[in-house]
């Protein structure tokens, strides 16, 4: 990673004590679309806004959430095209697991492993942290987990979180409204809702993507007729 | 004399009624010399997961602390226990690891699964699995074994009856065998125990 002339890490601390450029890396997340996720007693679901730069891009071939396992998937805010190197990496940490063990990589072990890489990032000669936070959502022997991923390579498990521009104002939304046993389909509306409270324009199913994982563990993208489905019954 | 020929072993798993049995002759030689009496093959990975190995000793070994290694990590990390399953997974992939110059080691795995549904299986010396539902059987008396255990098997054994089968089949199996012998060293574990029994053989 890196030549022999930048086999220094560019990521150093300040006299403060502070890692400045993870500071600014939480700061491209800052100012990235907003996305949220909620655990419910039977699921999780995640979603994020969908604004495109243009009328004139074609809107069905961008998919912001993605799938890591048939029982993960994962949403960002902050640079897309980092979010996609995390996500090939961690597409293939998932298989090596499988290829060891014959069984499906728990939750909290492909996060560990994700944030260890954003960690490597943020201490490797040649390289600066990566632009994104992550919100991992996925099922399995322990339930449904939510969990955050940021630049730092720390990561917390939630309960509900939203991160991007209008993190603030979501996160307050979120603590009013979350209860402890939600079940998935409210807590869906719950997310439609709180990505209403800053949303400019006027929301839609080709605006906004929202991703879900229930008791069947499988993740899947909701289709933009199906989020229309769900911003009716909002409605 | 092949490789696999010169520590001598026996080893035998058996499948019972929500319990299993793992058993080994205790013999360690050195081709026709009888070094040890008291030479353990089976180990205890946790008590619901036992694993032995058969073939060259130093490899067994070996083995044994490198998949210890694995375990503890996976333990530590994981904060549960590996299924038996997965263990035999885990087994597999470290011995192809070695593909082009193998641990000269035959293992067999025995375990309690999710809802304690017993699971056995074995290997060769690069990983091929053979799971089966009844007995498994490896080392130098291993045709002997098949034999053995072949006749006097039967589906849902309660534990008192599977000790006595598998000890039986072991004991007239090892008996055919100049390389193992000297006893035997039985396991039988159920959901709540593990009892450990030491069986006089031929002493020869």
């Amino acid at each position: 990673m890196g030549d022999s002339q930048y086999s220094f890490s560019l990521t150093t601390f300040s006299p403060s004590g502070k890692l400045v450029q993870i500071e600014h890396a939480l700061t491209a997340v800052g100012s990235g679309q907003t996305s949220l996720g909620i655990k419910a007693s039977n699921g999780v679901v995640i979603a994020t806004e969908k604004k495109l730069p243009s009328i004139l891009v074609d809107e069905a071939s961008v998919q912001k959430i993605q799938t890591l396992t048939p029982n993960i998937g994962v949403v960002y805010s902050g640079m897309g095209p980092d979010s996609r190197v995390l996500v090939r990496k961690s597409r293939k940490q998932a298989e090596q697991y499988y290829r060891l063990y014959k069984e499906q990589i728990p939750v909290t072990q492909l996060v560990r492993e994700t944030a260890t890489v954003m960690q490597e990032f943020t201490q490797s000669g040649g390289v600066r942290p990566f632009g994104v936070s992550l919100l991992v959502a996925g099922y399995d022997d322990k339930g449904p987990q939510l969990y955050q991923v940021d630049p730092s390579g720390s990561y917390f498990s939630w309960k509900a979180s939203a991160m991007g521009k209008n993190v603030s104002n979501a996160k307050a939304f979120l603590e009013k409204r979350y209860t402890e046993d939600t079940e998935l389909d409210d807590a869906v509306h719950t997310a439609i809702l709180t990505l209403k409270e800053g949303f400019e324009g006027q929301i839609s199913g080709k605006n906004i993507e929202i991703g879900m994982i229930g008791s069947d563990r499988i993740f899947r993208v909701l289709s933009p007729s199906e989020v229309e489905d769900y911003l009716q019954e909002v409605e | 004399m092949s490789i696999f020929e010169y520590n001598g072993s026996a080893l035998v798993a058996m499948v019972g009624k929500n319990c299993f049995a793992i058993a080994s002759d205790r013999r360690l030689g050195v081709q026709l010399q009888t070094i040890a009496t008291d030479f353990q093959k089976i180990y205890r990975i946790h008590n619901k997961l036992f694993i032995g190995l058969a073939g060259l000793a130093t490899d067994a070994q070996t083995l044994y602390q490198r998949l210890v290694f694995r375990n503890k990590l996976y333990h530590l990390r994981e904060e549960r226990d590996m299924k038996p399953e997965t263990f035999a997974s885990l087994v597999s992939a470290v011995l192809y690891e070695k593909r082009f110059g193998p641990y000269f080691c035959q293992p067999v795995i025995a375990g309690l699964g999710d809802d304690d549904k017993p699971f056995i299986c074995t290997m060769d010396s690069i990983g091929a699995k053979e799971l089966a539902k009844d007995f498994v059987v490896a080392g130098t008396a291993s045709e002997s074994l098949y034999g053995a255990c072949e006749s006097m098997f039967k589906p849902d054994m309660e534990a008192e009856e599977l000790f006595e089968t598998i000890s039986q089949a072991l004991i007239s199996a090892v008996d055919r065998d100049c390389l193992s012998g000297w006893g035997g060293h039985v396991y039988l574990v159920t959901p709540t125990e593990v009892t450990e029994r030491i069986l006089k053989g031929r002493m020869d």
